[in-house]
Formats: structure tokens, C-alpha cells, sequence
């Protein structure tokens, strides 16, 4: 193997000497083998950056080139584990290590001794190539884990047997001798090829009121979601990684509080998916690299995390994947360059930001696999923490421009307590359009209409609020007291929804819907009942309106809200 | 051990010594000074031509004949439960008079990262008797939650009210308060020592003092010091530890004239760029560990440069740390104590520790009651500003009148005014009675039945 020596040492980036190693190799650091990858190489030395702790390491200790990229483990197992950013399983580290997370401990991303059922998908004699399916495994139940022919592979079939095998053992061989086993390893920093891209077509269901209806996202697209800090970011996430209609969940918990990391941990296995009624954990994939863990390896957190999501999305699975921040993934690159006394781009940042950004968005998508007609999708749902909350810094600007649905925090409606504080006025969704038919189709024909006029009174509010600031809301006239009153219950009723309720928490979308049309029922009737001379006082004081708020925490939510418009339609009759 | 006289250059708080062995990285230095003066440092940056160190008591004084000696291990620091009582310097040794302590181990003071795995949930309700904390951004054991400040307000004051009154309803651990001082002035320092004796908490706390005019880049050891007492008496001696860091704002400046004298590439206004990852190590050090029965919770204290919550100290740490208590120049002028403005406050573990069991089932409703009252008051007072209160609606004047008497009774408080979180709920019952149950609408029908004692039934 290649070895050279250290050179110089200062925090996570260290100077080899006497290796010839390839970009982005991994190398091991130091009589402890502590893991790095090589970010520059410059004459003789090699610049390297470390995953660990290089405190107490000296110059002249050795340094090993493995020759290989920085790579993640993929096959049955990777459901229900919580990695850390390289792709070391927690538990493993914390039974190795204890409870502080120590260095030069490897742990490998799956578990090689379990053994899992296998069943054939192709005989013998049957012809594959790479990346089609030649088996699966029920890995999580109800989760079937396609076994895929690597990519460089292809052949006919020469023996394959069902049974129980580990994920190292091969379960099938190749008319050229090529054996197949379950594992497969690939390098984090390239995305993995697909038959076909498509474009996204079908939302994202993330149960959420104000996502889909008046901001919805597609499968397979990217979205960002910025806020200054305490405006409900990390809420949101988890919000989204619970209850949206994706196959497979992947979070990324990159440079965040290790308190939160543990609430995840703990609610997780906890949850039931809506759908399949078996616990959340079993399509979910977790990688927590909380801030106080070295900068390198959050760095490589991200691409862990969507190498993954790329591996279940050729299995004709709808991956989302979470990242939750990339503002500390861009500051870690951030630290890594000025510790490369790289020439800084905007703020500080390296100058080559936007690109890996847009890289690394580029991964999300829809597609067809090779090894099946089934589409596969990964959607990619960005958080982004702005300093001070101001979106003209690089990170922001930069996501901005490469993603579609846009989801402003406000830390204005975090203050008032309105939950999820999502900007009605700042956010965007280019996929409205796109997603149109869908919604016309599956839930209503009027959908984008309802929610169009939802869209058009919250902008007439806002216009209304700057005159109100000024002469008061009594000067204003009837109609426009209508508006205000209305888009208060869009706001309260509607955009409102409480993540700690166990029936609010998740919406569906014919209960969005409805809630819509009762909201607009009541803006019909309040100006009918105005050109018929009712004084404003009794049309602002109908009493059902306010019921409209009990549906969002009622189960049997149809019948109660066809009552609340009977009930409105009787206060309206008697005035 | 072998002592070098290579030193090649002298800049800021940086030593530059060469033609040395191989030095490890982070390695604890000595130096000797000509005239018999000891001084430390650590290294920060070695290779074979070159190894930088940091001095820790300031550079003054050396020149390039004193001698360097490397110990060839980490900065620790000493520990034992002798510790409480006593009062150290920003560097861990006693200046009290007090005997030297006999260590029980010696522990790494930078501390490694906490297994998100091995994390337990916090979820204890600490009772602090500060109404604006306890209802509205509850603390909870494990937590970290910085008090935003300004100069001039009085957080000093409310750290050690709190200190003083937080508990846990029904529990008698063992509970202790480590105080570190990062370079505050003497008289602040004196402050905090005159109501630790008198309220005889010294004898349950560990202080930590590095003073305005002690070196700068002491500050940088002093929090993980203290740090390192809290982890220890924490999770191996099954105490529960408040640990008040003030003020953060010296600490960072002093990070950032590292920064400077190393020559790195500033970040924003000048701060390191890697400042989000110190800090991060700093308050990624509370919490509560899987099958430990102690706690560490941290009230870090930092001031906002010109009231400026953007400003990159209190935003970096607001997205490290779980919500962050701002202070209000403004309620501080109206004489209102302690002058919490609840708005852009936040506590985000607070629904973890709060509801039925723990407190009470309105909590939550109640306190979002208010936030939402409490902001549209303040938006009205704008208004009012412009049209007088005759233009408001008769509801606007309700609720104006409610944000009015929100400050003065609910967030004013007596400096030895110890609320119980009953009386603390019942007070905002009695502020929420001057509306009608209508427009009470964050607040479940079941609960008002049960607490609504207002002006319509």
C-alpha cells in the first residue's frame, strides 16, 4: 500500500508527504488510522482532511492511501439505522467507544453478520446487466430491498439459490465467474446513473395544509426551506420526514443540536405511518452529525445521505430526503477552505459554493431505473439557516436558484406563534402547474381554483393591512372588513396547523379542501348577505365560522364540517 | 524533557518556535522566561519546520531566549468533588487561599462529542419562579438556553435569580452551579460573589474567574474548564449542574484575536470562520446521557453588539443553542424587572417539559394565548401611535389593555419573587378573564370550561 508521512498539522486539515494519491482518495492518518480524503494535492504534498480529532498527532507519522474514494456501504440494512456523517453506525460506536464519540474506531455501515432471507428474481440462464434486479429481501416489513447487479456487471445468470445469506456473501455468479453479493459500495461524491429522466409530475403528500395547497412540492423535486433561527425549521423537517407519502424517508441531521438529534431517535420509532399503519422507523434512514462532531465528516454527511436515497430511488422507490442544514454543510466547506487559505468568494465562502450546491440538488429528480419500469423519485428538502434571517447571503441565493418550491420562515409568525410560520406571501411553488392535473384529477377538479382565490384575498390582505396601519380597520369599507375577516380564517383556520396535536398533525387532502371551500362558503354568503343590507356587525358575528377550528382537531372530520355550513347557512337565513 | 531556544518570531498572543522533534497537535506548552517566569500554551498549528503556539497568560515578556518545553500531552484539567466550594481562575487554579486540591482524575478539557445514540430526551420542568421562563419559554434539564442581553441590562441579575430559585417540583438531587466568568470586570465578579455568600450558595458551586484584565486568550480554556467540572460531577457523580457562562461575547472576541494574530481569512465582521464549530463544542456540552441520573444545563449570558440580534455572536448562537431569553432595552427603561421580551424568546424544548403530568394540562394553550394577545398588542401600540385609541375597535382596545397589563403584572416581578408555576398560570388566567371566551381561540372549549372565569361565560 502506499505510505508516506506527515508533514504539518492544524485542526481537521493535515499535510502529507510521499503519497501519490488521487483526488478525494481516503486515506488513513496516523499510527491511529484516523479517516480522511484528499482535498488538494500541491507539488509533493498532499492536503488531506480528517473525519476525526487530530489532537496529539505528530508530523512524521504515517499516512496510508487506500486508493479508493470515500464510499458507503449499500444493501439490506440500511433502514431503521442512524449513521453517523461517514456512514458509522451509532449504536455500533456507542458499544465500542461508550458514550462520547472517540476517534480511530471503524465501524462498517452494515451489519455483516445478520442474514437475510434471500429470493430470486431471475433463474439461471437468464441474461442481466447492471443495475437490474435479481432478487430481493424483505428487509423492514412490508419494505422489499431489491438486490441489484452492480453497474459495471453484466452476463447471463449462472447460479442463483434463495436462502439466508449476509450481505458479504455472494448470492449469485455471472457466466464470467463475477459473483454478486448484497453489498455494494459507492462512492458518495457521484451520483448514480439512471435509465431515464423524467420530469416530476405527481405531488409530494406531506399532510401538511399549507405545503399542499397553496406551495406544493412534486416527487422528485427540490425544495428549500429558509429561516432565521427559532422560526420552526427543524419542525417542519421532521414534520415533512414523518407524514409525506414517500416510500423511504433519508434525514440528514448536518451540523445540528444533538438534543434534537435525540428527539428524533426517540419519536421516530414511536410513529406510525398513516399508510401502512407499521412503525415510521422502518422506512427511515438517519444520519446525525450534530455540530460539535468533526467539521470533515459533516461535510461528507450530505452526500452519505443522498448516495442513499439514490440507492432505494433505483428500486423504484419515492425517496425523500431530508438535509436539515445546508448552511452548516456550506460552512463546513467554508472552514475546510480557509483552512486551505483558498481565495474566499462571497462572505467567506469558497468561490466554487453554488456549484456543489447545485450538484448536489441535481441528485434529486425523477427517474426510471434500469432494473424496472416502475419510476423511481428522490426529493430533495433543503433547510437553510441564513444568518440574521437574511435571505440575500450566498447560501440562500445560491439554493434559490436551482430550487423550485420555495418555503420562507418568518420569524415575525414564529413570534405570534403561527405554525408552521410559512410566509404566504414571499414562498413560491413552480410546480403548481405541473401539478395541476394531478390534483383536478385525485381530489378535486376546483382544487387550483380554491386555491388560487385563497392565494388572491391572503395578497388583497395585505394590501388592506397597509390602509388599515393608517386610518384603522373600522374606516375601511364593508367589503373590505369581509376580506380581512376572511383571510384571518384562511390564516387561523387553514395555514395553522399544530405539529404537537395528534389529529392536526396530519392533514389530509380532502380535509385541506374542504376546509377551503367552508372558508370561501362563508366569503359568498358574508357579501351576499351585505347587498342584501345586512349590517356588518351580524355578518362578522356568525357564530359557525369559528367552528371552522374544531374540524382541524376532529378525526370524523366530513360530517362536522357539512354541519358547520348547514348551521352557517341557518345564521345567514335569519338575518 | 527536551527545552528548545528556537524561537523565531513573537506576534500577538503567538509563539513561533523551530527545528523542534515531531510535536503533537493541540499539545500543552511551557515556557521559561529569562527571568525565571513560567508561562503555557498550546499548539496550534506543527509541522517539521514549524510549530505555532498560543500563549495562554499573554505573550509580554518573552523574547527569544526563553525556553520552550513541550509536554507531549493535551491540556486537562484536575477534578474532584473537593471542587465545590472553591473558587478558581480562568485557568483552574485556586485563588481563594484555599488548600490545593488532590484531583481524582485528570480529564481532557476540549471533550468529545456526546453519541447522539447515548443522548436522553430532556424532559424534566426546572422551575426557575421567573414568570416570562417558566410559562412561556419553559427550561428543562439538559437544556442549553442563552440569555441575549445588552450593556447595561440586568443579566446579571436574572442569571442569579435563577440560580438561586430553579428546581425540580419534587425532586431533592443533588443540585450544583458552576459559574464561569470570561473576562468580565472586577466589580461584576464582586457582585456575583457577594450574593453567592450571602445566599450561602458557594458551598454548592464552582466558580470559575477570568477577569477583564487577565489574559485574553485564558478565556478560551476557561468555559471548557468548567465544562469539564460540569461533565464530570454530572455524569460520574450524579449531580445535576447549572453551569451560567458569562459572557460569551469576551470569549468569542477573544477567538477571533487568535484569528488575527494567526493571519487566517476573516469570516463576518472579522470572526473566524470556524467560530460555528467552537462554539458548538462549547454548548453541545449539556444534556443528559442514557442511564447517568445527573444533568448538565447550561445559561450561557452573551451581549448583543449595539442590540443587534444579528450580529454573528447571538445568531451563531441561536442555531446551536434550544431558543435563546432576550432582554428588552426597552422594558428595562419602563422599569419593568426582569426585563424579558417574550417575543423573540423561545425555548424549544419546552413542550417536552411541560403539560398535565408535569405542570398543568393549560399550559401550553395558555402560553400561546398570550404570545398571540401579547404581539398583536404591541402591533396596536404602532397603530395607536399614528390614529389615537379612539380609531381602535372595542376588541384592539381589549387587547391593548392586555398587552399593558402583561408587562406590568405577568413579566414584572420582584427580584426574591419565587412563583410557583400554578401561581405563574393562574396569573395569565386572571390577564386572559378580561376576554370574551370567544376570542380566546388558541385555548380548547374543555379547557376554558375548566379555568375561564371571565366577563361572558
Amino acid at each position: 500500500m502506499d505510505t508516506g508521512t506527515l508533514y504539518r498539522i492544524a485542526g481537521p486539515v493535515v499535510v502529507a508527504k510521499g503519497i501519490s494519491a488521487r483526488m478525494y482518495d481516503v486515506v488513513r492518518v496516523g499510527n491511529e488510522k484516523l479517516m480522511g480524503e484528499v482535498i488538494q494535492i500541491d507539488g509533493e504534498k498532499t492536503i488531506i482532511q480528517v473525519y476525526e480529532d487530530t489532537s496529539g498527532i505528530k508530523p512524521g507519522e504515517p499516512v496510508m492511501n487506500t486508493g479508493k474514494p470515500l464510499s458507503v456501504e449499500l444493501g439490506p440494512g440500511l433502514l431503521t439505522s442512524i449513521y453517523d456523517g461517514i456512514q458509522r453506525p451509532l449504536p455500533v460506536l456507542q458499544e465500542r467507544m461508550g458514550d462520547y464519540i472517540k476517534r480511530g474506531v471503524d465501524a462498517p455501515g452494515l451489519n455483516h453478520e445478520k442474514k437475510w432471507e434471500f429470493k430470486p428474481l431471475v433463474k439461471k440462464g437468464d441474461p442481466v446487466k447492471g443495475g437490474e434486479f435479481i432478487g430481493e429481501v424483505e428487509e423492514t416489513p412490508g419494505v422489499m430491498h431489491k438486490i441489484m447487479v452492480p453497474h459495471n456487471a453484466s452476463g447471463k445468470i449462472k447460479e442463483i439459490k434463495p436462502g439466508k445469506y449476509t450481505v458479504l456473501e455472494p448470492v449469485a455468479a455471472l457466466e464470467d465467474g463475477t459473483e454478486i453479493a448484497m453489498r455494494q459500495l459507492w462512492p458518495v461524491r457521484k451520483s448514480r446513473p439512471a435509465r431515464k429522466k423524467l420530469t416530476p409530475q405527481m405531488p409530494l403528500i406531506t399532510g401538511q395544509r399549507v405545503f399542499d395547497s397553496l406551495f406544493p412540492l412534486a416527487k422528485g423535486g427540490v425544495a428549500a426551506i429558509p429561516g432565521p433561527f427559532g422560526a420552526g425549521k427543524t419542525v417542519s423537517q421532521q414534520q415533512l420526514a414523518k407524514w409525506c407519502d414517500a416510500d423511504i424517508i433519508v434525514y440528514v441531521g448536518c451540523g445540528e443540536r444533538g438534543n434534537e438529534m435525540t428527539e428524533v431517535l426517540k419519536e421516530f420509532p414511536e410513529l406510525t405511518d398513516p399508510k401502512s399503519g407499521k412503525p415510521l422507523m422502518n422506512r427511515t434512514v438517519l444520519i446525525a452529525n450534530t455540530s460539535n462532531m468533526p467539521v470533515a465528516a459533516r461535510e461528507a454527511s450530505v452526500y452519505t445521505g443522498v448516495t442513499i436515497a439514490e440507492y432505494f430511488r433505483d428500486m423504484g422507490y419515492n425517496v425523500a430526503i431530508m438535509a436539515d442544514s445546508t448552511s452548516r454543510w456550506a460552512e463546513a466547506m467554508r472552514e475546510i477552505s480557509s483552512r486551505l487559505e483558498e481565495m474566499p468568494g462571497e462572505e467567506g465562502y469558497p468561490a466554487y459554493l453554488s456549484t456543489k450546491l447545485a450538484e448536489f440538488y441535481e441528485r434529486g429528480g425523477r427517474i426510471i431505473p434500469f432494473g424496472t419500469d416502475k419510476e423511481g423519485s428522490v426529493t430533495i428538502i433543503g433547510a437553510v439557516s441564513p444568518p440574521g434571517g437574511d435571505f440575500s447571503e450566498p447560501v440562500t441565493q445560491s439554493t434559490l436558484r436551482v430550487t423550485k418550491t420555495f418555503w420562507a420562515l418568518d420569524a415575525k409568525l414564529a413570534q405570534r406563534r403561527h405554525f408552521p410560520s410559512i410566509n404566504w406571501l414571499t414562498s413560491y411553488s413552480l410546480y403548481m402547474d405541473t401539478l395541476e392535473p394531478w390534483y383536478a384529477q385525485n381530489v378535486s377538479p376546483e382544487w387550483r381554483g380554491l386555491v388560487d382565490q385563497m392565494m388572491k384575498i391572503l395578497q388583497e390582505e395585505e394590501k388592506l393591512l397597509e390602509i388599515v396601519q393608517l386610518v384603522g380597520s373600522d374606516a375601511l369599507p364593508e367589503r373590505q372588513q369581509i376580506t380581512l375577516e376572511v383571510a384571518r380564517m384562511i390564516r387561523e383556520y387553514l395555514l395553522q396547523q399544530n405539529a404537537f396535536h395528534e389529529i392536526d398533525t396530519f392533514c389530509e387532502l380532502k380535509k385541506t379542501e374542504l376546509i377551503m371551500r367552508t372558508i370561501l362558503h362563508y366569503s359568498k354568503l358574508a357579501n351576499a348577505a351585505l347587498d342584501h343590507g345586512t349590517r356588518i356587525g351580524s355578518v362578522l358575528g356568525i357564530k359557525a365560522k369559528d367552528r371552522i377550528a374544531e374540524a382541524k382537531f376532529q378525526k370524523e372530520y366530513a360530517q362536522l364540517i357539512s354541519d358547520i355550513q348547514k348551521e352557517m347557512d341557518k345564521e345567514f337565513d335569519n338575518l | 524533557m527536551k527545552e528548545y531556544k528556537t524561537i523565531t518570531k513573537i506576534a500577538g498572543p503567538l509563539v513561533f518556535v523551530e527545528k523542534t522533534d515531531p510535536i503533537g497537535y493541540g499539545d500543552l506548552v511551557s515556557l521559561r522566561l529569562p527571568d525565571g517566569q513560567l508561562k503555557n500554551g498550546q499548539v496550534l498549528d506543527t509541522s517539521h519546520d514549524l510549530v505555532v503556539v498560543q500563549v495562554f497568560e499573554g505573550t509580554s515578556g518573552i523574547d527569544k531566549q526563553s525556553k520552550v518545553k513541550f509536554l507531549g500531552d493535551t491540556i486537562k484539567l484536575g477534578v474532584s468533588e473537593d471542587m465545590l466550594g472553591r473558587i478558581l481562575n480562568g485557568a483552574g487554579k485556586p485563588i481563594d487561599g484555599g488548600p490545593d486540591m488532590i484531583p481524582e482524575k485528570k480529564l481532557d478539557i476540549i471533550g468529545a462529542a456526546i453519541n447522539p445514540y447515548s443522548r436522553d430526551s430532556p424532559s424534566d420542568f426546572i422551575q426557575t419562579g421567573l414568570s416570562t421562563v417558566d410559562a412561556m419559554n419553559t427550561l428543562v434539564r439538559g437544556q442549553k438556553l442563552p440569555i441575549f442581553s445588552g450593556s447595561g441590562l440586568p443579566h446579571n441579575e436574572i442569571a442569579l435569580q435563577i440560580a438561586r430559585q430553579a428546581k425540580v417540583i419534587g425532586q431533592k438531587e443533588k443540585f450544583v452551579v458552576i459559574f464561569a466568568a470570561m473576562g468580565i470586570t472586577n466589580e461584576e465578579a464582586q457582585y456575583f460573589m457577594k450574593d453567592f455568600e450571602e445566599t450561602g450558595a458557594l458551598a454548592k458551586s464552582v466558580v470559575f474567574l477570568n477577569l477583564a484584565d487577565d489574559p485574553a486568550v485564558e478565556r478560551l480554556v476557561t468555559p471548557r474548564m468548567a465544562l469539564t467540572t460540569a461533565e464530570y460531577l454530572a455524569f460520574e457523580k450524579d449531580m445535576h449542574v447549572l453551569v451560567i457562562l458569562t459572557d460569551m461575547t469576551n470569549y468569542c472576541e477573544s477567538l477571533r484575536e487568535i484569528g488575527a494574530a494567526r493571519e487566517e481569512i476573516p469570516g463576518r465582521r472579522g470572526y473566524p470562520g470556524y467560530m460555528y464549530t467552537d462554539l458548538a463544542m462549547i454548548y453541545e456540552r449539556a444534556g443528559i446521557i442514557k442511564g447517568k441520573k445527573g444533568s448538565v444545563t447550561q445559561l450561557p449570558i452573551l451581549t448583543m453588539i449595539g442590540d443587534d440580534i444579528t450580529h454573528p455572536i447571538p445568531d451563531l448562537t441561536g442555531y446551536i443553542t434550544e431558543g435563546q431569553i432576550v432582554l428588552s432595552r426597552e422594558l428595562h427603561r419602563k422599569g419593568v424587572f426582569p426585563a424579558i421580551d417574550v417575543l423573540p424568546s423561545l425555548s424549544r424544548l419546552m413542550n417536552l417539559g411541560i403539560g398535565g403530568k408535569k405542570t398543568r394540562d393549560d399550559h401550553k394553550q395558555i402560553s400561546d394565548q398570550m404570545y398571540a394577545m401579547y404581539a398583536e398588542g404591541r402591533d396596536l401600540r404602532g397603530l395607536v401611535a399614528i390614529v389615537g385609541e379612539e380609531a381602535l375597535s372595542e376588541k384592539d382596545r381589549r387587547v391593548l389593555k392586555f398587552a399593558e397589563a402583561f408587562e406590568d403584572k405577568f413579566v414584572r416581578q420582584g427580584k426574591r419573587e419565587d412563583r410557583s408555576i400554578a401561581d405563574t398560570l393562574d396569573l395569565g388566567w386572571e390577564l386572559l378573564n378580561s376576554f370574551p371566551v370567544r376570542e380566546l381561540t388558541r385555548i380548547s372549549p374543555e379547557l376554558k370550561k375548566k379555568y375561564y372565569k371571565g366577563v361572558e361565560q
